[in-house]
């Protein structure tokens, strides 16, 4: 059932996104590189699969999305019985399937807002040749680690953001996590206990190791 | 089955998307209005129904929920046999589904919102329009509707043939921004501006307005 396809950059979050949710089900795909610095993702050919001109874009067989976070949700729910189990538990359980809603949403509009500032100013701008203003890195921060509270109270009680399974809402962090990573923000997730330790398991996932350079 | 409260603002884009699902769901609930002028959403009891400290929240019976979005589909799974189908079945159809709720909550309400915030909010709290973020924001909302123009000359709503939660997400800014110069984006573009007109007039639309 291949001919599955992923149009995007390896360096781009919401691309990494949907390939670490298809090498979590084991699913073979083409990847095919759109070119940004070329501008490949604002062209004609490009702009049929997503006509707001973002990076990726999908298809299985004959159905094409965009936005990622659709995407990871179409692959968890049409390979439900395959490699990593991305939903909750008993995925038909409306309240279960509710909470990991929840941390999509809080994911998506809590922490993703403020953490890919952080990426931008950290990262992007500097393989521009910008620099970096300190003084949005402090602002940010300072909501990051408000957001990150809230997360180290829910991981204090739970595994993982849903429940006590991985599923697609911490699935949805890594790649950004994986980036700050690599900047100062890092001290924000290591001085929080459980946030520290979530943050080192789902990063070693064997999915997450495939696509984190 | 009833206990379903909503904790929010009756004004609030947010707590009118949950509103308008429950009336599209025809169910009974209870509205508790969250002082925001007081910052009641800021400290407890509130933090502990939403430790992001934004309205609205929402439960039914003992099970408690936050996020507009969230809750919307929470009661368009649990009340599926209730009043008007907010989903469409099948896998491929879900996928649309989702792709649709991702659009309007990342190109859509990121600009809207900006829009409302200027031009209708502000004026809440005794601050001025700033026109030049108005025209920059109304340039991407144009691009965004041209898209939308697009999709709606092919499909009468946004997901697929049928109202669903994609185009009830996108009510309550699309209200405010009626009563602004915005209106006009909206009315230049036929297929857009038609499907305006029928989703503001759906009877749960008209409910929540104050």
């Amino acid at each position: 059932m291949a001919g599955i396809k992923v149009f995007g950059h390896p360096a781009s979050a919401p691309t990494m996104r949907v390939l670490l949710a298809l090498h979590e089900k084991n699913l073979d795909f083409e990847f095919v590189h759109v070119d940004l610095m070329g501008g490949e993702h604002k062209k004609e050919a490009f702009l049929a699969r997503n006509p707001f001109g973002q990076v990726p874009a999908f298809e299985d067989g004959d159905l094409k999305l965009f936005e990622s976070r659709a995407i990871t949700q179409y692959i968890a729910h049409r390979y439900e019985g395959q490699g990593t189990n991305l939903l909750p538990a008993d995925s038909k359980n409306i309240a279960q399937y509710s909470i990991m809603a929840i941390g999509m949403q809080v994911e998506a509009h809590q922490f993703e807002p403020v953490a890919s500032k952080l990426v931008s100013e950290q990262v992007f701008k500097l393989k521009k040749g910008l620099t970096t203003d300190q003084a949005v890195v402090a602002e940010e921060e300072a909501k990051l680690a408000k957001v990150l509270d809230v997360y180290e109270a829910r991981l204090k009680e739970f595994k993982y953001l849903a429940g006590d399974t991985f599923t697609l809402t911490d699935l949805h962090h890594i790649p950004t996590i994986k980036y700050l990573l690599g900047t100062p923000t890092k001290k924000l997730f290591t001085e929080r206990p459980r946030v520290s330790e979530w943050v080192a398991e789902i990063t070693k996932r064997p999915a997450s190791q495939k696509i984190l350079q | 089955m009833s206990g379903i409260k909503v904790f929010g603002h009756p004004a609030s884009t947010a707590t009118r998307r949950v509103l308008i699902a429950l009336h599209e769901k025809e169910l009974d609930f209870e509205l508790v209005h969250i002082d925001l002028k007081d910052g009641e959403h800021k400290k407890e009891p509130f933090l502990s129904r939403n430790p992001f400290g934004k309205i609205p929240a929402f439960e039914d019976g003992d099970f408690k929920l936050f996020e507009s979005r969230a809750i919307t589909q929470y009661i368009a799974h649990e009340y599926a046999d209730k009043g008007n189908q907010l989903l469409s079945p099948g896998s491929k159809n879900m996928a649309i589904l989702a792709m649709g709720m991702e659009i309007e909550a990342h190109e859509f309400d990121s600009v809207a919102s900006k829009l409302g915030w200027e031009q209708v909010f502000k004026n809440f709290f005794g601050l001025t329009t700033d026109q030049a973020v108005v025209e920059e924001e109304e340039v991407k909302l144009g691009k965004v509707l041209d898209n939308y123009e697009a999709r709606l000359s092919e499909s009468k709503y946004m997901a697929c043939d049928h109202f669903t939660l994609v185009d009830l997400h996108h009510i309550p800014l699309i209200q405010y921004l009626l009563g602004t110069p915005t209106k006009k984006l909206f009315d230049e573009r036929p297929h857009v501006s038609a499907w305006v007109a029928d989703i503001t007039s759906r009877p749960s639309s008209q409910k929540i307005l104050v």
